[in-house]
């Protein structure tokens, strides 16, 4: 840790020396990925995210990353660190233990396009294919659609998913085959499914009941763990099994 | 060119629209709810009632299977135990091996594996004669009458 000159002022922020391990991929020269380190100062407010940005902002232009709001809503930044999804933007660097390397990783099970950068498309056409929008019959309502708190609430928790698919690639089924829905297009289902509003919940449920759709679930709770948003995802896709089985929604 | 949209509404077509993912899974719960019961009485019957584990010989099992209670307890034990292993099993195949090949042979040995022990242990569970009238005096039990 470099020492600074000044003596230190009540109340500020501590600085520290980060080392970030990062995972590297450039399609037009790497055949394989490989590990790159870098060093650098931050602060104790400081998140992975800015340490990324020093990075690619004064070390090394070339390092690819996706982020977009860079305030967890946007859904942009979810990568392996130190093994476990997170979004790189809700991540402080103070609470990780910095006397090792931090480890970056791209999200897996979906395949790297560059450095943190992975292909999403198999993520949302899963999401597409449960029907995410509102399913109706008869004809439009002359007024809003009513709904009380209570059936708000009821599937209120998968309401809050912002779609990083932190949950769906830390799934170990989602991983080993590529046909699994996987935990997000679950939770995406389940907000429907459980909307009174909504009337195409057989359909969906019918979708899930798929050979790929929630049984293969073997509730391992990595996706609850990885939910940057807190959203319970192993018990959604409890409660659209329990719907299957009594076909009660 | 021309595409053709399907109607808006239209049910989507779904690949096997059937229960069986569904089925399988509420067997492995019945199945190893109804083990634990089976297996620890299994257990217990054996290995701690009357002279516990010195009383298990082969005319303690043959005693057993002369009662069609056990009978049927072995016979439930086998089934469930050997379904249950197969599909668990079977999902471990359908997480794990990624090449259609591999994962087919691996089922087909599987399946072969699991039909075998069913077949016998069922066999031997209904068709077990501890005393079989043409075997050599020597090699029979001494609960046998020799005639």
């Amino acid at each position: 840790m470099t020492a600074v000159a000044e003596a230190p002022v009540a109340g500020a922020v501590p600085s520290f020396q980060v080392t970030l391990r990062l995972r590297r991929f450039n399609p037009e020269n790497d055949t394989e990925p490989r590990w790159e380190e870098h060093t650098v100062t931050m602060h104790g407010t400081d998140r992975v995210l800015d340490a990324l940005h020093k990075i690619k902002w004064e070390i090394d232009g070339s390092l690819t990353f996706r982020r977009s709001c860079a305030h967890g809503i946007c859904g942009s930044d979810a990568m392996r660190i130190n093994g476990r999804n997170r979004l790189a933007c809700k991540t402080l660097l103070k609470d990780l233990p910095l006397d090792k390397p931090v480890t970056i990783e791209p999200i897996k099970g979906l395949a790297v396009l560059k450095d943190l950068v992975v292909d999403m498309d198999p993520f949302f056409e899963a999401y597409k294919s449960i029907m995410p929008f509102l399913v109706t019959s008869g004809n439009d309502p002359s007024r809003e659609r009513r709904q009380s708190p209570e059936e708000r609430a009821r599937y209120d928790d998968t309401t809050k998913c912002i779609m990083c698919a932190a949950c769906t690639t830390s799934c170990p089924v989602y991983w080993s085959d590529g046909q699994y829905f996987g935990p997000q297009a679950i939770v995406g289902a389940h907000r429907f499914i459980f909307d009174s509003r909504d009337e195409g919940a057989e359909e969906r449920l019918e979708i899930l009941n798929d050979r790929d759709g929630v049984w293969r679930c073997r509730t391992t709770f990595n996706c609850t763990d990885a939910c940057p948003r807190g959203i319970e995802v192993t018990k959604a896709i409890q409660e659209v099994k329990r719907a299957l089985l009594f076909r009660r929604v | 060119m021309t595409t053709t949209i399907p109607a808006p509404r239209s049910p989507r077509r779904l690949r096997g629209r059937t229960n069986t993912e569904l089925y399988a899974w509420m067997f492995m719960r019945a199945s190893g709810v109804l083990l634990v019961i089976l297996i620890f009485t299994h257990l217990f019957v054996n290995l701690i009632t009357g002279d516990g584990i010195n009383a298990l010989d082969f005319g303690f099992v043959a005693g057993k299977w002369a009662d069609p209670l056990w009978q049927v307890w072995d016979l439930l034990m086998l089934w469930l135990a050997m379904l249950h292993g197969t599909n668990g099993l079977r999902t471990v195949i359908n997480d794990y091996a990624e090449r259609d090949q591999l994962r087919l042979w691996l089922k087909v040995g599987l399946y072969t594996a699991t039909t075998i022990t069913i077949v016998l242990g069922t066999l031997v569970i209904f068709t077990f004669d501890p005393c079989p009238p043409d075997a050599a005096a020597d090699l029979l039990p001494s609960f046998c009458q020799v005639p």
